[in-house]
């Protein structure tokens, strides 16, 4: 395929679809999946088939549409209508209403409620629009646009250029420039370069690559392309969870088309630049979310990270430079293209541009996905998007950046998200997981919770990692036990800051950062688990004073 | 003595050994291959085997030691057979919060199997989860790979104690 065939095929996409009056989108994500949504969509196909409807109404599977506390989620457009909570009865209620207002007996989701008004999307524009398993259909939506437009108008450095400008960082978690490390990448000199897509989303509590991955799959493909052309490299991989089978058999078939419309492989579009993707599964271990021992991985070995530098970029897959960047990073790629630098420049903070993505879980409302630009507050994030603590509860803190991260309380909710402005908190953007805390959870507990990961999830490459994790773990559930003095929590202390000054990879150096900051906001807590042995939350089962011989 | 350690005979003539030699072929028996190809047995298998082990090495040609040594060092993979029937209890933060230790609390009680065991008679293995990613559901939960979302510990061990009496 040629770009001009490229545009024609979009064309044809777009005057099929525009023949339906109708068109209904049935949420087939792994969320609403797991509430039955498949037969749901089964039961509305039945049912407009039935009725004779089918050349007038096109019933679709789409990707995840945001909302999952109300899964399966069904969308009619254009009449603009979402119900949630679907069972495959209703099918013949939601055909009878099509092109009129909402059926009375279904519950419909208000098109300007807060938790779509606030959001943004641009990582997440065709996810619950299009068909993930149709190439046609994601090409009509200006998929491989931006990479037909690269290969013909634009110089790899040009791309570079671009990406630089738009002020696109990391979203992996640390915020590193794209555009550097592109720059860095397409500046070494190899006979071999290589692109690697980063979808090991290891942090407990989010789903933010795995809902890109399953509702746009060749968005990824194109950012992976697109950035294979600016570096010069040949050959990618994306290295995914073995946990995510919808989203590997969708990316595997997603493959396997753009191959076929020569969007992939050899002399893409004509062009003289030829790209191949391989997929990596991983295999249960969080460590290898780090990108040298994502690389060891993919070469087969066991999963260890190694001392940087030298860094991946110059040095990377079996000794080659390497691109490795995250999947909402390469998801914001397309955008950025064809809207322009200055476009996404233009939104978010003076430091953080674009958008971010955060699956919102924990005790909130709407649990759920959601992309709001960056400067947004976790005020608005939690209480206006996410709806506020259910069951009248009492909010206490929120969770950012999984086990590197930290938690966050109250009197910080007006502060506008970005990169730094969550670091000064003690806490990191991470990769978007972002778990809602209410009165009952005891903040003791919780770093128990994520010491207790960072322990079992330690590869045992470097000491402090290795023996500092087991050693504070055994700390904390003295606490939380009741059984500990106060010169458990100095020595918890003290070895907080060795581990996060001596072990080798990020994940030993940010370890501690959960008992650093529980200790930097609820340090009361800690002190009632000591000194009163009582725990506030009435989460911990303390050991009765008398019980302690001390 | 040269030894063909290229293509040797898989240890049985059990059909299923075929994918995992494609797997093997697939990547032209590179050793960078031994993650998707222990990926292949456990697919085809259940679990990995000391002769999977020996024959995955010996077609590879990577050492056994190191053959072991990313075996166990992935938690994916199982050196030991599942139960007939597997739950995978998710233990993400989200889950965390919202109850996932009382469901591994109550299942264990009622069938005596504990967080990543499979019982003494085979039939129930019990396994915990870093995260599904399904965190709108939470606590979340697998039975035989159907997913099970806003689980209270009485559902949970309802839903295992059918799946038992389904076989009998």
């Amino acid at each position: 395929m040629i770009p001009e065939e490229l545009k024609d095929v979009a064309a044809q996409w777009q005057e099929q679809a525009g023949q339906y009056a109708h068109q209904v989108y049935v949420c087939t994500a792994a969320g609403c999946l797991s509430s039955n949504s498949d037969q749901v969509l089964e039961s509305l196909q039945k049912e407009v088939k039935d009725r004779d409807l089918h050349e007038q109404c096109l019933v679709k599977g789409v990707g995840c549409m945001g909302l999952c506390a109300g899964g399966p989620l069904v969308a009619v457009q254009p009449d603009g209508v979402l119900y949630a909570h679907v069972t495959p009865e209703q099918a013949p209620a939601i055909v009878d209403a099509l092109g009129d207002e909402p059926a009375a007996d279904l519950e419909a989701i208000e098109a300007d409620a807060p938790f779509y008004e606030r959001q943004e999307p641009i990582a997440l524009e065709n996810c619950g629009r299009v068909d993930p398993e149709s190439i046609e259909e994601c090409i009509g939506a200006d998929g491989y646009a931006a990479l037909a437009r690269c290969l013909t108008a634009l110089s790899p450095t040009e791309v570079v250029n671009v990406i630089s400008k738009s002020g696109l960082r990391g979203r992996g978690g640390a915020g590193y420039p794209t555009g550097l490390k592109w720059s860095t990448v397409e500046k070494a000199r190899a006979e071999r370069k290589f692109v690697v897509c980063n979808a090991d989303e290891g942090d407990p509590g989010a789903f933010m690559d795995r809902s890109i991955l399953e509702g746009d799959p060749h968005r990824i493909l194109e950012g992976m392309a697109i950035a294979a052309y600016a570096v010069g490299a040949d050959q990618g991989y994306v290295y995914i969870r073995a946990e995510y089978p919808l989203a590997i058999e969708r990316l595997r078939k997603a493959i396997r088309q753009a191959k076929r419309m020569d969007l992939l492989g050899g002399d893409i579009m004509g062009s003289n630049f030829s790209f191949d993707i391989q997929l990596r599964l991983g295999a249960g271990a969080f460590v290898c979310g780090e990108e040298t021992a994502l690389m060891a991985s993919i070469e087969g070995k066991r999963g260890t990270p190694r001392p940087r530098p030298p860094y991946p970029a110059n040095y990377g897959l079996w000794g080659y430079p390497t691109l490795i960047n995250n999947v909402e990073t390469f998801a914001n790629i397309g955008p950025i293209l064809r809207e322009g630098a200055d476009w996404f420049a233009g939104i978010g903070t003076e430091k953080s541009k674009g958008t971010k993505v955060f699956a919102l879980a924990g005790s909130v409302l709407n649990t759920g996905l959601i992309e709001v630009p960056m400067g947004t507050t976790l005020r608005e994030i939690i209480f206006d998007i996410g709806g506020g603590i259910p069951d009248g509860r009492a909010f206490k803190a929120v969770q950012t950046g999984g086990p590197s991260g930290g938690c966050i309380p109250e009197q910080y909710l007006d502060v506008a998200v970005d990169y730094e402005s969550l670091r000064e908190l003690g806490s990191i953007m991470g990769s978007g997981g972002m778990i809602v805390m209410d009165e009952t959870a005891c903040m003791v507990d919780v770093a128990k919770f994520f010491m207790e990961f960072c322990r079992t999830e330690s590869c045992g490459h470097c000491l402090p990692c290795r023996a500092g994790t087991p050693q504070m773990l055994g700390l904390l559930d003295r606490i939380t036990r009741g059984e500990a003095v106060m010169r458990d929590l100095e020595m918890l202390e003290e070895l907080c800051d060795l581990v996060r000054n001596t072990a080798l990879c990020g994940l030993g150096q940010t370890a501690p950062n959960p008992v650093l900051s529980t200790l930097r906001y609820f340090r009361d807590e800690y002190l009632a688990h000591i000194e009163d042995r009582t725990c506030p939350a009435g989460k911990c089962k303390m050991r009765s004073t008398t019980e302690v011989n001390r | 003595m040269r030894v063909d350690l290229q293509n040797p005979e898989p240890p049985t003539d059990d059909p299923r050994w075929r994918s995992v030699r494609t797997a093997m072929r697939r990547h032209g028996h590179q050793p960078n291959a031994l993650i998707e190809t222990l990926h292949a047995v456990q697919e085809s298998f259940g679990y990995l085997e000391e002769e999977a082990l020996q024959y995955v090495a010996a077609g590879l040609r990577v050492p056994p030691s190191k053959v072991y040594g990313v075996a166990t060092f992935y938690h994916f993979f199982t050196l030991k057979p599942k139960g007939e029937h597997t739950c995978v209890v998710c233990t993400g933060t989200a889950c965390y919060i919202k109850g996932a230790p009382e469901i591994l609390e109550a299942i264990e009680q009622e069938f005596g199997v504990g967080p990543d065991q499979t019982g003494e008679d085979g039939k129930l293995s019990v396994l915990t989860a870093r995260c599904f990613g399904s965190c709108g559901l939470a606590p979340a939960a697998t039975f035989d790979g159907e997913v099970a979302g806003k689980l209270t510990p009485e559902q949970a061990v309802s839903r295992i104690r059918r799946l038992m009496d389904d076989d009998s």
